[in-house]
């Protein structure tokens, strides 16, 4: 038997979950903008059908510096703690 | 010098506080065989303290007990943990511990004699004995088990989780099935291999070297060794794969971006200093290509940090449309002996005795500008600005930056009219600069400045010149290559700047 030694990170080797789907749209939704091109408008837009299809909900916008880095770790944790979904605009 | 432990083998439990004879002896030793008589006579005899006598292979130890007549076997360290725990570097080696302790190693018949006199040991014919025999080498310090002891011990410095592979298993087949390749067979990183490979580096195993994107995983010395074994790196190369990693790590060079871009970019690697000497990097023919160990090793194992360290893998975070040759490996040295300009470490705040390494993010390249007619500086430095337009797309510009490898004959034609790194940014940028109402879109090409914002443009804002690299630095320049042939090398860059990627210097501590 050969013995190797694990040349990764050893993060427990599961497929990561999805988090659970809320039953109900309520309370806070961030709109993340990751700077990529006209992804503004594809969140204005989604902004306007949330607003007529939950009046009650608050939408909260947020935008990434750039599309090439990921998100720095102070804006991760601005949009957990002031909404409860996030929707995010990938692409061009 | 031995160091008495304790150990159990068997249902013998030794504590070294306590006054006893402890013997190692090797079967295939012929100075063992010349005391196996000594050590047979006393081990018939009721002694005043305990006497163990421990053999480092177990059919040695059978071979010893027939050839001798022993009643009892000798005990066991076929495993050598404790001859290892014990550092016995020589068989026989002789030690008596408690309040007494004294080691013999070898044997010397005027010591073996007077140490069993000190410990009441019955009378023996010492004539029937040489006087003096040096012994053999301890099987615990052969280069075939001392690694695999040194990474079993108490002491050991590996912490990475341990992964069995199955007795039946193909460990290359395994390998690939766990996903830890980036495509091509790697060396099994055994904990021996990872312990030679971190004798390379004067560091603390557990020093976290990075944080990784983008699983923003903390990579330890251990781990970036484990990964440079697989990509098959000697020790050597080892400072220069922890600088190179430290390298990409840093927010200028971003290597998320790098990895993730659908454009496909990927570190490029240049070695500066007199490590590239030591440890035997292609400066010269071929440089860029495949055949020098350092050159592909090492940056292939920076890749494979960022994989299984980082988890850019392909089809995850890794999205690059076509892919690249250079997310293999690319990694080579500057030749600057056959330089007459600063090497690029120097241009870049070093020291010239300084051993560097520069990572590039780089999404093309080497393409080749070949030019085998120019004869005057001012006409090849014309040629590189014409074949530099193409970078990206002709019209693209300040956009990119480019990694210019000079070949030596090229260097020639250059130093022949005196020009200077400085003369030849120069000339690439009085070639290749555009006006901006040049760089409108048309019927030819979709990519440009779009006609309805040119059109709102007046007219002398069009004649405003847009150089194809936004600063003199984006254009860095190097030496490598065989003295034989025309033919200049330029990787294309990635997004240069803030939003993309810079260029990043690491001194290698070596």
């Amino acid at each position: 038997m050969t013995t190797i030694l694990d040349p990764t990170d050893e993060r427990v080797p599961v497929a990561r979950q999805l988090s659970p789907r809320p039953a109900q749209l309520a309370g806070s939704v961030a709109l993340l903008d990751i700077a990529k091109p006209r992804g503004n408008v594809l969140l204005d837009r989604l902004s306007e059908r949330l607003g007529q299809l939950a009046p009650n909900i608050t939408i909260n916008r947020y935008t990434k510096p750039t599309f090439t880095k990921p998100a720095p770790i102070d804006l991760r944790q601005q949009i957990a703690a002031e909404n409860q979904l996030v929707v995010e605009a990938l692409a061009d | 010098m031995p160091n008495a432990k304790a150990f159990s083998i068997g249902d013998v439990t030794f504590d070294p506080a306590g006054d006893a004879l402890v013997v190692f002896v090797k079967e295939d030793c012929p100075t063992c065989n010349d005391v196996m008589p000594l050590l047979a006579h006393w081990l018939r005899c009721e002694l005043s303290i305990p006497l163990l006598v421990i053999g480092q292979t177990s059919d040695g130890n059978a071979a010893l007990q027939a050839r001798y007549d022993l009643e009892q076997p000798l005990l066991d360290d076929s495993s050598l943990a404790i001859s290892f725990a014990w550092d016995i570097e020589t068989v026989p080696t002789l030690v008596r511990t408690g309040s007494q302790a004294r080691v013999l190693e070898g044997f010397v018949r005027d010591e073996w004699q007077a140490l069993a006199a000190d410990a009441g040991l019955p009378d023996y014919d010492y004539s029937t004995l040489p006087a003096w025999r040096p012994g053999c080498g301890s099987l615990s310090v052969d280069p075939q088990h001392y690694d695999r002891l040194r990474a079993e011990a108490d002491g050991s410095p590996i912490r990475a989780r341990k992964v069995d592979i199955g007795a039946s298993d193909d460990e290359m087949e395994f390998l690939f099935d766990a996903g830890f390749t980036d495509g091509l067979p790697v060396v099994p990183p055994t904990p021996e291999r990872v312990l030679r490979m971190l004798d390379g580096i004067d560091r603390d195993p557990q020093d976290i070297v990075a944080c990784v994107p983008p699983n923003l995983a903390d990579v330890t010395l251990e781990k970036i060794a484990i990964n440079a074994v697989m990509a098959g790196c000697k020790p050597e190369y080892l400072p220069v794969v922890v600088a190179a990693v430290e390298a990409v790590c840093t927010d200028d060079f971003n290597i998320h971006g790098v990895m993730a871009t659908t454009m496909g970019a990927a570190p490029v690697l240049v070695v500066n200093g007199p490590i590239r000497q030591r440890i035997g990097m292609n400066m010269g023919m071929g440089a860029l290509g495949q055949g020098n160990r350092a050159n592909a090793t090492i940056g292939r194992a920076v890749r494979l940090v960022v994989r299984n360290i980082g988890g850019a893998v392909p089809g995850g975070t890794e999205r690059s449309t076509l892919g690249s040759p250079l997310k293999f490996t690319m990694c080579f040295a500057e030749w600057e002996e056959r330089s007459p300009w600063e090497p690029l470490h120097v241009e870049r705040g070093f020291e010239p005795d300084d051993s560097v390494v520069t990572v590039f993010g780089m999404s093309s390249g080497p393409t080749y500008m070949v030019d085998q007619d120019s004869r005057s500086a001012s006409q090849l430095a014309g040629s590189f600005g014409l074949c530099l337009k193409t970078a990206f797309h002709p019209r693209a510009h300040s956009a990119t930056d480019t990694l210019i490898v000079v070949c030596p004959e090229h260097v020639d034609t250059l130093i022949r009219d005196g020009y200077s790194k400085a003369d030849i940014r120069a000339r690439i940028k009085e070639v290749s600069d555009a006006r901006l109402g040049d760089l409108v879109e048309d019927d030819l090409s979709g990519v440009g400045l779009k006609r309805d914002k040119a059109a709102a443009i007046p007219e002398e804002k069009l004649d405003r010149i847009v150089p194809k690299f936004a600063e003199p630095e984006h254009i860095a320049l190097v030496v490598a290559g065989s003295d034989a042939g025309k033919f200049s090398g330029a990787f294309h860059g990635w997004v240069r700047g803030p939003m993309g990627t810079i260029p990043v210097s690491k001194k290698i501590n070596a």
